[in-house]
């Protein structure tokens, strides 16, 4: 695997390596569990092992004899937290320690307070829990569970999106398909572990917590414990894995804080490997019914998605993939339903390209099953069906350059060179099959605010509540500020993860780096401008009377024709140290009130099928996978993606997102699974040894196109966000080319060994 | 993980002492008080999570300072030291060319880490993965006799299809071991009685109805070294391990065959198979089966029927017994066309 950042091609930014690359090899980069406070006490949650029922009794005697335990908090004790409503910024409503109730597996039951960690592990070893216990449901074809529409109990799925009569096409079509998948539950499992540290200086708390949403955090944990939010700063600079799973705030946050108060003394919990599977969030699992109908030589005429996703009781968590599987193709007919099914679980959550994995996955596997059935390449059924209008209103797509996409990919893979034939590319004892796949991510946007420093050396700050879970987000944000202010990305220094500074929204969705990008723009014309207008005003200046829309920035100086006057002679000039610029932005057609609920702690993500265009970053992936002819072990040696994502702002940090993207799809494909015993609604493989992932043996031809695409509609910096956009489809291609290579189509992931064995 | 004991010893003898003073009497199985650590690379996890919880740990490391920190390679066959790490053997110029499928046990175990810590002796000893076993507030006989096992209609792929009682079908997790027991390894030890050597086919015990004792080591009983005969079919010799992932995984089935070739015609074969049994299993009804017989397609996929003739599969992990199959006839015809 070539380990070289790729040439920037046409609208692209330079391979700029990440600036903070030292601070995390060496360790210096500071995460939330490693900011040393004075007198820190340590917490260790203690968690129900039922999945439903309440707590008749909890035994403390056992742990409180532990050697420096100082408190042990449970529902008898810190009934005073609130409860808070689900949904953006709240993980959850289930509010542990406000009742004796359980709502599922691995529920908070207890935060033991000692003076080390290790005392307060082993006394959380020797709180005993009486229950008295309900039979849980664990998910789907469990008793019990209750299944809902998903339109009627969510403000974030209001219509099933549907045009036309889908029957009366099916019914016509020549050719049809109706197939049935599922995907499995997963955990994003972040390599840094989840952690809240809070501390108190009379009424002024502050939190360390990795946090993909420091304002939303703020003002949830303000709620939690009823207190004012301008008393609440949450910090969070550097976040060693995210995927989602630290977007919402979860309940810990408020009982670690309140835990601090009781004890006034700082307090740090790390949560555990294992309690992370059931403290914080989730995919859901999800089925799939697709119906599709097509003329012989291809034509969609009628598609039909209905899904169901697995929620916990009291929470309407849906990701509702329909809203892009029903536009993605220029589909005759469409119907749509999505479902909600309540079982006994806790509160499932994003995870990196929460609605497009599962049902991408579907709609492309779908799509592999009705090129087969019409005898047809599948790259040319997408062709057929490409469309830059989306059928169920007719809105235009803002740029779609999906066939380049498939086009580059399969040129790079050597598809042409593949023998349709199931079965047909055997080597030796390796059966070999080729798939491939459209990626698809919607271009996320919401309102953000930066401010942005120009000092008279020339030296740039940038400050903005944006997060930097691993993605390159401090050298993005640096490099559109070093460019717009024309100096070299190390005379920026970017401030991020801290309510402190101006707000930006969730790192989720993709949108960090149109959003702040757009944001640090603004901030950066705005100074441009001042310093243009000093520059042309001032008569002894090189640049007196020159139109100041003809200037430029660049090096250091101000420049138009010829002429140029230093940025520090500038400044002089001016009577100015610096200028400073207090920018906020929204994307067009956003309601004016979004960015005062930014402020508050609401983020406000538009874009994709939600506006008045089809705003999507799309891709092509094309796979090789081997299957033994005995053992049936699946590999996948080849791998080659093509993507547009608008302007690039970094080639290095975009292909590293790409890559681990389709990593991570191989592993949706192949690998990631936890496993529930449906007896008890219980996680059983609560580590990353039993939960698998790829590693690098796995890995191994890996192939990152860079598809150049320019799209002055979606932002001010004609940025489409990429972040998601690599894992999306990626199972699906692998999905066909394991039918290519064996005959046999798995339509439940993760595809394993024994789906292909013949007993 | 809850307070202990910690105590070095620098020598086997003074390991056993440690090991036995004050807490004799406890059997050595998952709830004994005392336990030797040396990588402590499957022992410190098992705490870690509450499963295990020693009083004492007498830690053997610097054991590895005498001879059973060695391997010695002779004609007559090969001593590895309990002390030695997995890497160390792993390496060795004369078992990789002499007895490969030693070396590839223990190469496509763990991780190049995990295989610089840990010691063979402790190898050989690893636990089960078992979900319901490591996860306390499940009903486990191995963990608590007598509690039950969740494992027989829980979630069971990983779980073993042979060697199993209605007691418990935890899977032996180990890779070395299908080499040693293939291989006819003995065990030396030193317990409070003295030393003794036994037939590593004997170290283990099946579940039956005491999944909870689960080697015949008696109470501080330190096992000091592991020696393998040489023999004509150690050379032609082999492990294959299938699993769900390239690396780092463990086997969903695995063999490790060793063949004395006559011609076409198999002399002796030496089968184990590992991911399927709840202790390291040989095979030897199928390697009579292949006695004498040209090795082919049919002959070995009858070996494999045989081998497999006892399987017991549950709901998720029945794919393991034509898996196990596929595994062996698969490595049967591999190490056929091994140079000898």
């Amino acid at each position: 695997m070539s380990v070289t950042a790729p040439e920037p091609k046409r609208n692209m930014g330079q391979p700029v390596p990440r600036v903070d690359a030292r601070l995390k090899v060496t360790g210096e980069a500071r995460y939330p569990a490693d900011v040393p406070l004075n007198n820190l006490a340590h917490g260790v949650l203690v968690t129900s092992d039922i999945a439903r029922g309440r707590i008749k009794r909890l035994d403390l005697a056992e742990a409180k004899a532990v050697q420096g335990v100082i408190e042990i908090l449970t529902h008898e004790n810190a009934r005073e937290l609130k409860p808070l409503a689900f949904g953006n910024a709240v993980a959850t409503s289930i509010s542990p320690l406000a009742e004796p109730r359980i709502w599922h597996d691995g529920q908070i039951i207890a935060l033991v307070l000692a003076d080390t960690y290790e005392a307060a592990r082993e006394a959380a070893y020797r709180v005993k829990a009486e229950y008295d216990t309900e039979p849980p449901s664990a998910g789907f074809g469990s008793a019990g569970t209750e299944t809902v529409l998903a339109k009627d109990v969510t403000e974030t799925h209001k219509e099933d999106p549907a045009v036309g009569d889908v029957e009366a096409a099916l019914r016509s079509a020549a050719v049809t398909i109706d197939v049935e998948y599922s995907t499995p539950t997963q955990h994003h499992n972040p390599i840094e572990l989840f952690s809240t540290t809070c501390a108190w200086a009379g009424d002024q708390l502050t939190v360390y917590e990795p946090s993909q949403f420091v304002y939303g955090y703020k003002h949830a944990v303000a709620k939690q414990l009823g207190i004012d939010p301008r008393n609440v700063r949450v910090i969070s600079q550097y976040i060693g894995g995210a995927f989602g799973s630290k977007g919402p705030m979860t309940p810990r946050t408020g009982i670690v804080a309140l835990a601090a108060k009781r004890i006034n003394r700082p307090v740090r919990c790390v949560v555990t490997r294992q309690q992370g599977f059931t403290t914080t969030t989730y995919r859901a699992e999800t089925r799939h019914r697709i119906r599709i109908g097509a003329t012989p030589d291809g034509k969609i005429t009628g598609f039909s998605h209905e899904g169901w996703e697995i929620t916990s009781r009291p929470d309407a968590y849906v990701v509702a993939g329909t809203d892009t599987t029903s536009r993605l193709y220029g589909y005759g007919a469409v119907w749509t339903r999505v479902n909600m099914v309540k079982a006994d679980r806790n509160t499932p959550g994003y995870m990196r390209s929460p609605p497009e994995l599962p049902y991408n996955y579907a709609l492309e596997s779908a799509m592999d099953e009705l090129a087969v059935a019409l005898k047809m390449d599948p790259v040319e059924l997408r062709r057929v069906n490409d469309t830059m209008k989306e059928p169920i209103k007719g809105l235009p797509y803002t740029s779609r350059p999906l066939m380049q996409c498939y086009d580059e990919a399969a040129a790079s893979f050597g598809w042409s060179k593949r023998n349709p034939a199931v079965g047909s590319m055997r080597e030796d004892d390796w059966l070999i099959g080729w798939g491939c796949a459209t990626a698809v991510y919607p271009t996320n946007m919401g309102a953000a605010a930066a401010r942005v420093r120009l000092s008279s050396d020339g030296s740039v700050r940038v400050q903005t509540a944006a997060h930097e879970i691993g993605t390159g987000a401090y050298t993005v944000i640096g490099q559109m500020a070093a460019e717009r202010l024309g100096v070299g990305i190390e005379a920026v220094n970017v401030e991020l993860g801290d309510t402190a500074l101006p707000p930006a929204p969730v790192a989720g969705g993709s949108n960090t780096t149109a959003t702040v990008c757009s944001t640090v723009l603004k901030a950066c014309d705005a100074i441009r401008d001042k310093l243009f207008r000093a520059a042309v005003a001032a008569k002894d200046s090189p640049l007196a009377g020159r139109d100041p829309a003809q200037l430029e920035l660049r090096g250091g100086t101000v420049q138009a024709g010829g002429a140029s006057e230093k940025l520090s002679d500038l400044f002089a000039r001016m009577g100015s140290g610096a200028i400073e610029e207090y920018a906020e932005w929204m994307p067009a057609g956003f309601a004016p009130e979004s960015i005062q609920k930014l402020y508050n702690g609401t983020s406000t993500l538009k874009g994709g099928s939600k506006g008045d265009k089809m705003m999507y970053a799309f891709g092509a992936e094309f796979v090789e996978v081997r299957i033994h002819a005995r053992t049936r072990e699946i590999r996948v040696p080849r791998i080659v993606g093509a993507f547009a994502g608008g302007r690039i702002m970094n080639t290095r940090t975009a292909r590293s997102q790409l890559m681990g993207g389709m990593i991570w799809g191989i592993g949706s494909a192949l690998h990631e699974k936890t496993e529930i015993d449906p007896r008890a609604a219980r996680y059983l493989n609560k580590n990353i040894s039993e939960y698998l992932i790829p590693v690098n043996a796995d890995i191994q031809q890996l192939e990152v196109i860079l598809v150049p695409e320019e799209d002055r509609e979606v932002n001010p910096a004609g940025i489409k966000g990429l972040g998601e956009l690599g894992n999306v489809g990626t199972a699906a291609a692998i999905a066909a080319a394991v039918y290519h290579a064996t005959g046999k189509r798995i339509r439940d992931l993760p595809i394993r060994l024994e789906n292909l064995l013949s007993t | 993980m809850r307070p202990f004991l910690y105590e070095r010893a620098d020598s086997p003898e003074r390991a056993v002492q440690a090991a036995a003073s004050g807490l004799s009497g406890n059997p050595a199985h998952v709830q004994a008080a005392s336990q030797f650590i040396a990588g402590g690379t499957n022992l410190s996890d098992l705490m870690k999570i509450d499963v295990m919880r020693p009083e004492k740990l007498v830690d053997i490391n610097p054991v590895g300072g005498t001879p059973a920190g060695r391997i010695e390679v002779s004609d007559t066959g090969i001593r590895f030291g309990a002390l030695v790490r997995m890497a160390q053997a792993e390496e060795h110029p004369a078992v990789k060319e002499r007895y490969p499928v030693i070396a590839q046990t223990l190469k496509l175990a763990a991780t190049q880490q995990l295989r610089n810590m840990a010691s063979l002796g402790g190898n050989l000893l690893q636990r089960t993965r078992c979900e319901y076993f490591r996860e306390v507030s499940w009903p486990c006989n191995k963990r608590v006799p007598g509690s039950g096992c969740s494992a027989l209609e829980g979630i069971n792929r990983q779980h073993a299809v042979l060697g199993s009682s209605r007691n418990c079908i935890a899977t032996y997790p180990g890779d070395f071991a299908q080499a040693l027991i293939a291989l006819d390894a003995m065990v030396e030890t030193m317990g409070p009685g003295g030393v003794r050597r036994l037939r590593f086919a004997d170290l283990h015990r099946p579940p039956g109805d005491t999944p909870h004792v689960e080697t015949a080591l008696e109470a501080a009983e330190l096992i000091t070294a592991i020696t393998v005969p040489a023999g004509p079919w150690t050379r032609r010799s082999l492990y294959l391990k299938i699993r769900d992932r390239e690396s780092y995984a463990f086997a969903l089935a695995s063999a490790a065959v060793a063949l004395d070739m006559e011609g076409d015609r198999v002399r002796e074969a030496r089968i184990a198979l590992g991911g399927v049994a709840t202790v390291p299993w040989r095979a030897r009804e199928a390697e009579e089966a292949l006695r004498g017989k040209p090795l082919d397609e049919k002959t070995a996929m009858a070996a494999a029927e045989v081998a497999l003739a006892q399987a017991a599969p549950r709901e998720h992990n029945a794919f393991k017994v034509p898996l196990a199959k596929q595994t062996i006839v698969r490595a049967l015809l591999d190490a056929k066309r091994m140079e000898a």
